[in-house]
C-alpha cells in the first residue's frame, strides 16, 4: 500500500490532482479537496503525476 | 547499447522532469544534468510569494523531492554550458570541461529581460528568476521601502502582493491599460487591479519607466508621462528572454525560444529534426496546431513537466534502437497549458491559451469575487479562467480537451 498525504495548510483546491488520480483525489459540493489516505500499489504513477502537478506541491506519498 | 549519458543543460523544473520521464518511460542508461545554479532543483512560483517573507526555512524548503528511481543521475551545478555542437555530440562548459552526449535535452530555461534606460542607479533594481534573485529583494522589502515595480504581468503584481503585505509602499508601473490584461483580458485584469488598490497599491497604467535615477543608489524613476515616482526599489518584471546563445550558433531556429517539432525534437532551420536533441520547459518553442500557431513557447506551470514526458517518451526507444519511437513522435500532442497566481485572498486558475482570445466573458459569479471568464478566438474557446468556482471549471476544461486537433487550422 501506498500513504498518501496532503498538506492542507498548503492546498488551495486547485483540483490539479483530481486530473491526474480521479479515483484518489476529488472536489466536494464546496470545491475543497478529499482524498483516500491509503491506495495500491499500481496508483504509484498516477499519485506521482498528481505530485508532480500540484502548483502548491503540498501532495506527498510514502509506503 | 551505448553508454555515453544523456545529458540534459538546465537543472531546474524541466530537467529534473525529464530524468524522471526517462526513468519512467524505460532508459535505465546514463543521465548527466548541469546546472548554471548552485542549488539542485526548486520551485520557482513561491519565489514571488511566500517566499518572500521572512522565514529563511522558506527559502530552503523549496527543493523538488527526488524520487528512487534518479537517485543515480549526476548533477553538475554551478556550471554553465557555453557551447554545443550539434555535428560532434558535444557540450562544454565554462571550465572548458567537454562532454560528450548519445542524447541532449535543452532545458535552459529563460531569464528576466532588464529595463535598458538611463539615469545611472545601479543599485537599487532587481529582477527575479531564481532563489538567489529572492533572497536579495527578500532583504530589501522591508516596512516603509518604497517600491516601485516595472511590469504588471503575473511576477510584477504577485510581487506587489507579497510587497504591500510586508509593509512596503507599492507602486506598480505597467504599458498596458489594465494588470495582467494579455493573459486575463480588459475587464478581469481591472477587477484585479481593484482588488490591489483596496489594499493600497498604486498603479501607473498606460505608460512606462524611461530612466532610473541615482548615484549609484536608486533615489527616483521618470516615467514616459513626466511624472517621476521616487522609490528606493526598482523590481523590473517586465518578461523574459530564452537562454539559447550557447547553442544557437547550431543549425537551429532559435528565433523565438528553441523550435522543436510536436516530439520536442529541436528542429534545423529546414524544419527537419534532430534525432537526438531535444527542448523542453520554457525555452522550447513548440507546435500549436490546433491554435493555428506553428511555434510558440508557453511559460506556464505544467508546460515543463509535460513537455518533458513527451520528450522522454520518444528519447527512451529512440536510444534503445527501437524504431516504434518514430511512432510514438507521430502521435498528436497538445498539452493543455494550465497556469494559477496566488494574490492576497485570490486563488486565480486558468487552462488554455487566454492569450489568444480575441473576447471574453463572464460565464458565472462576479468578477469581484469569485467568477469564472471564458476565452474566445473566432468564437471557439480557448481559455477559462477561475477564482474559486473550481468544480464547474472543469466543465469548461472538458470542453477545451475535446477540441480537435485540427480545428481552427486556418490561421
Amino acid at each position: 500500500m501506498i500513504n498518501v498525504k496532503v498538506d492542507m495548510s498548503q492546498c488551495q483546491h486547485y483540483g490539479q490532482c483530481v486530473l491526474e488520480a480521479p479515483h484518489v483525489f476529488e472536489l466536494n459540493a464546496k470545491d475543497r479537496l478529499e482524498y483516500v489516505a491509503q491506495v495500491a500499489d499500481d496508483d504509484r504513477e498516477a499519485i506521482e503525476d498528481a505530485i508532480d502537478i500540484c502548483p502548491m506541491q503540498a501532495i506527498s506519498m510514502a509506503r | 547499447m551505448t553508454t555515453l549519458p544523456v545529458i540534459v543543460v538546465g537543472a531546474s523544473l524541466g530537467g529534473l522532469r525529464t530524468a524522471e520521464s526517462l526513468r519512467r518511460s524505460g532508459y535505465d542508461g546514463p543521465i548527466t544534468v548541469i546546472g548554471d545554479e548552485s542549488h539542485l532543483p526548486y520551485q520557482r512560483p513561491p519565489l514571488s510569494k511566500a517566499a518572500l517573507h521572512g522565514a529563511d526555512d522558506a527559502l530552503e524548503n523549496l527543493t523538488f523531492a527526488h524520487r528512487p528511481a534518479i537517485s543515480d543521475v549526476t548533477w553538475v551545478t554551478g556550471t554553465r554550458v557555453v557551447s554545443a555542437d550539434l555535428g560532434a555530440n558535444i557540450v562544454t562548459d565554462d571550465r572548458g570541461e567537454v562532454r560528450t552526449f548519445s542524447a541532449l535535452v535543452v532545458a535552459t530555461g529563460v531569464r528576466p529581460r532588464r529595463l535598458h534606460v538611463p539615469g545611472g542607479a545601479t543599485e537599487g533594481r532587481y529582477a527575479l528568476r531564481t532563489i538567489d534573485d529572492a533572497r536579495s529583494l527578500r532583504d530589501v522589502l522591508t516596512p516603509g521601502t518604497r517600491v516601485v515595480i516595472a511590469g504588471a504581468g503575473f511576477i510584477g503584481c504577485e510581487v506587489a502582493a507579497t510587497a504591500i503585505g510586508l509593509g512596503c509602499d507599492v507602486h506598480v508601473v505597467g504599458t498596458t491599460a489594465v494588470p495582467m490584461e494579455a493573459a486575463l483580458g480588459h475587464d478581469l485584469g481591472a477587477a484585479m487591479q481593484v482588488r490591489h488598490e483596496d489594499h493600497g497599491v498604486a498603479f501607473s497604467m498606460g505608460t512606462r519607466i524611461t530612466a532610473a535615477l541615482g548615484h549609484p543608489y536608486l533615489a527616483h524613476v521618470d516615467l514616459a508621462d513626466g511624472r517621476t515616482l521616487a522609490c528606493d526599489v526598482l523590481v523590473e518584471a517586465v518578461g523574459s528572454s530564452p537562454n539559447v546563445e550557447w547553442i544557437s550558433s547550431n543549425d537551429v531556429d532559435a528565433t523565438r525560444g528553441l523550435r522543436t517539432d510536436s516530439a520536442m525534437r529541436v528542429v534545423r532551420a529546414d524544419g527537419s529534426p534532430h534525432d537526438n536533441v531535444f527542448a523542453v520547459g520554457d525555452v522550447a518553442s513548440y507546435p500549436h496546431p490546433h491554435h493555428g500557431i506553428e511555434s510558440a513557447s508557453v511559460e506556464h506551470w505544467n508546460i515543463p513537466t509535460e513537455t518533458a514526458k513527451r520528450a522522454a517518451s520518444v528519447m527512451a526507444p529512440m536510444l534503445a534502437g527501437d524504431p516504434s519511437h518514430l511512432d510514438v513522435a507521430a502521435t498528436p500532442f497538445a498539452p493543455l497549458p494550465s497556469f494559477w497566481t496566488d494574490q492576497y485572498d485570490v486563488h486565480l486558475l486558468a487552462y488554455g491559451m487566454t492569450r489568444l482570445a480575441d473576447r471574453s466573458t463572464l460565464l458565472a459569479g462576479d468578477l469581484a469575487g469569485e467568477c469564472l471568464v471564458g476565452y474566445y478566438r473566432d468564437h471557439r474557446l480557448v481559455g477559462v479562467c477561475g477564482i474559486g468556482m473550481t468544480g464547474q471549471m472543469l466543465t469548461y476544461r472538458k470542453e477545451l480537451m475535446a477540441q480537435p486537433l485540427a480545428a481552427g487550422t486556418a490561421a
